[in-house]
């Protein structure tokens, strides 16, 4: 994996303006093994994970109460784990068999919460500055200065967090994170409030940064979308346990951790090649696995013959006993069902079209009215936009 | 309208303000962020001259005061004189009568502050005390403000521990709640009528700040 190649390399340091905060070593990586337990309203929650994060992103994902919340916070040292053992550039900041635990202040570890916390007394400019403390006011403010034009906040220095919109203040809260040079980076669910262009420029002034800054990076999140965007390493937590680790296409499409797809919110997720683009529809046709079968999707900027993936959410797929005529949606594809099986009080059906199989949900009138049974051919049906593009 | 015994009081409740600032933040600090099981015990010791009649109060201090305890000994060895009956006396008692007046509204504005700051500070390297400095007390100052002016006006009109501690020394201890009676009992009512509006106007200033300040959440604090 060439994300964890690089992570061993020491890049080169930072300007030469360094002051003592950036002399540790820019590259580290972030060991954790830590189990707590503490009481929730549905009884003892069991936190109880390992693992290892290198430089680059890692991406923590899991339903809300999976556990990745109070993980932050044992890390960052704000919540105490009963027992394990937390290191980070080779250094302990918690071992329960020593009783090591490094106050959370002195952990240098970045942590942009959730609500971002930005201190409503202070400027944008004195928000960054706040983690500076140990340097001279001017080594503060030049260096604040820089981050901020770094990221496209210069205008607003002076504003206090009421006054500068969501997207901005989530860039003053991760300039103020990043402006410390942090051994490590949690990002609780920072993209969660907004648009998604917003979002992409956020992720990508990020993944920047992390260039020069080869430092692990801990983002939460329960989209499954921002998973295949982020890509790199994934983590699952599902109550308090680590049920899945790995690359994204790996970990999401495992097929036996019925909890990964659940979590991801896309049934079927396929490999996929463009084969086509309508750039005056606004469309593009994608080829899927190696098979004759073609979706049209949105366009995406993308070139002919480039490998994609597409998730189609099974509750969005239709299904037709005779082929349908007069119909928006631009896909329909004739197959043959598979299987049915009954969950709750939804059917999953697997509809095999031309060696792609599908999974389309469907009530259990529809299934009765329609008289679905295996071996039944049927059409599925698809609207272009049901069809979400995910980078490889 | 006895004009020493009013300078005497508003320098009595400015002193006893302004030390019940230095008094008040370390206790509402401790008040608000201890996790000790015990705490409860301290905050109604603190509370209690919020309900304790003023001579009970002023009984206390006296005999504490006096040549018979050790602080009262201490004093004396260390001055000559006893606390008892003097103006050092007087702020020592309305010190403890006011304490609640200053401390409630100090924790509360304390433990107002969102958690979540104290948690972005501690992972930005700011230890307890520094973030208690740089974040808590300036979103607190409403309450400092509050507490400042509750005890302020709180020790302006204070009667029974004045009495008890002090007695009646025309410009030493005589306050003006305690000229206001001698005023009445004297017969002399036009007198008392100037000296209690006085204070009336006073207390309804003071607490119109506290109110006025306190009118809503400011989300980004009175200052913006």
């Amino acid at each position: 994996m060439a994300v964890k190649a690089k992570a061993k390399t020491k890049t080169a340091p930072a300007p030469q303006t360094a002051p003592p905060v950036s002399t540790h070593p820019i590259s580290s990586d972030l060991e954790v093994r830590i189990r707590k337990r503490f009481p929730s309203p549905e009884g003892t929650f069991n936190l109880n994970v390992s693992f290892r994060a290198l430089a680059g992103f890692t991406i923590l994902f899991g339903a809300s109460g999976a556990g990745k919340s109070t993980l932050l916070d044992c890390i960052a040292g704000l919540s105490d784990p009963d027992e394990g053992r937390i290191v980070v550039g080779g250094e302990d900041l918690y071992d329960s068999e020593k009783k090591r635990d490094v106050a959370a202040w002195k952990r240098r570890i970045g942590y942009v919460q959730q609500d971002l916390a930005l201190f409503p007394h202070l400027t944008a400019e004195e928000n960054v500055a706040y983690g500076l403390r140990t340097l001279s006011a001017t080594e503060r403010t030049s260096r604040s200065r820089e981050i901020l034009a770094r990221f496209r906040l210069d205008r607003l220095r002076d504003r206090r967090p009421a006054q500068i919109s969501g997207g901005e203040r989530q860039r003053v809260a991760l300039a103020r994170a990043l402006v410390t040079e942090p051994r490590a980076l949690l990002l609780d669910e920072p993209l969660a409030a907004l648009d998604r262009p917003t979002k992409s420029s956020l992720v990508a002034d990020l993944r920047k940064w992390n260039q020069n800054h080869r430092i692990p990076i801990l983002f939460v999140t329960h989209n499954g979308e921002e998973v295949f965007a982020l890509g790199d390493e994934v983590i699952i937590l599902d109550a308090g346990r680590i049920v899945a680790q790995g690359q994204p296409h790996q970990v999401m499409r495992a097929p036996r951790l019925e909890t990964v797809a659940h979590l991801s919110g896309f049934e079927n997720i396929f490999d996929a090649t463009v084969v086509a683009l309508h750039e005056d529809r606004g469309t593009m046709t994608c080829q899927l696995g190696k098979d004759a079968v073609e979706l049209e999707t949105p366009l995406v900027r993308a070139e002919i013959g480039s490998r994609l993936r597409v998730g189609v959410r099974a509750g969005d797929l239709l299904l037709a006993t005779e082929k349908p005529r007069g119909l928006s949606a631009r896909n329909v594809l004739p197959g043959t069902i598979q299987r049915l099986e009954q969950r709750d009080v939804i059917i999953a059906a697997m509809v095999d079209c031309g060696g792609t199989e599908f999974e389309v949900h469907l009530t259990l009138a529809a299934r009765d009215a329609l008289q679905l049974a295996p071996g039944k051919s049927v059409w599925v049906v698809a609207k272009t936009h049901s069809c979400h593009l995910m980078g490889m | 309208m006895n004009w020493e015994a009013f300078w005497l009081t508003v320098r009595l409740a400015a002193i006893v303000s302004t030390l019940l600032i230095a008094v008040g933040i370390p206790i509402a600090y401790w008040l608000t962020y201890s996790r000790w099981r015990w705490k409860f015990l301290v905050e109604a010791a603190v509370a209690l001259p919020i309900v304790l009649p003023p001579t009970v109060l002023g009984f206390y201090v006296l005999v504490a005061l006096g040549s018979r305890s050790p602080l009262g000994r201490w004093w004396e060895s260390l001055t000559g004189h006893t606390l008892a009956f003097t103006f050092e006396g007087l702020v020592i008692g309305s010190l403890l009568y006011s304490l609640p007046f200053a401390v409630q509204p100090f924790a509360a504005s304390f433990g107002a502050v969102d958690a979540n700051l104290l948690r972005a500070s501690a992972s930005l390297g700011h230890s307890p005390l520094q973030t208690f400095r740089r974040i808590v007390l300036p979103l607190s100052k409403a309450g400092l403000v509050t507490g400042f002016a509750l005890s302020f006006a709180h020790t302006l009109g204070e009667f029974g521990v004045v009495l008890m501690v002090g007695g009646n020394i025309p410009g030493v201890t005589r306050t003006i709640s305690i000229d206001i009676y001698d005023q009445v009992q004297t017969a002399n009512y036009s007198s008392a009528n100037q000296t209690a509006l006085v204070l009336l106007i006073i207390s309804f200033v003071a607490l119109s700040i506290v109110y006025g300040l306190n009118r809503r959440p400011w989300a980004v604090g009175p200052w913006r």
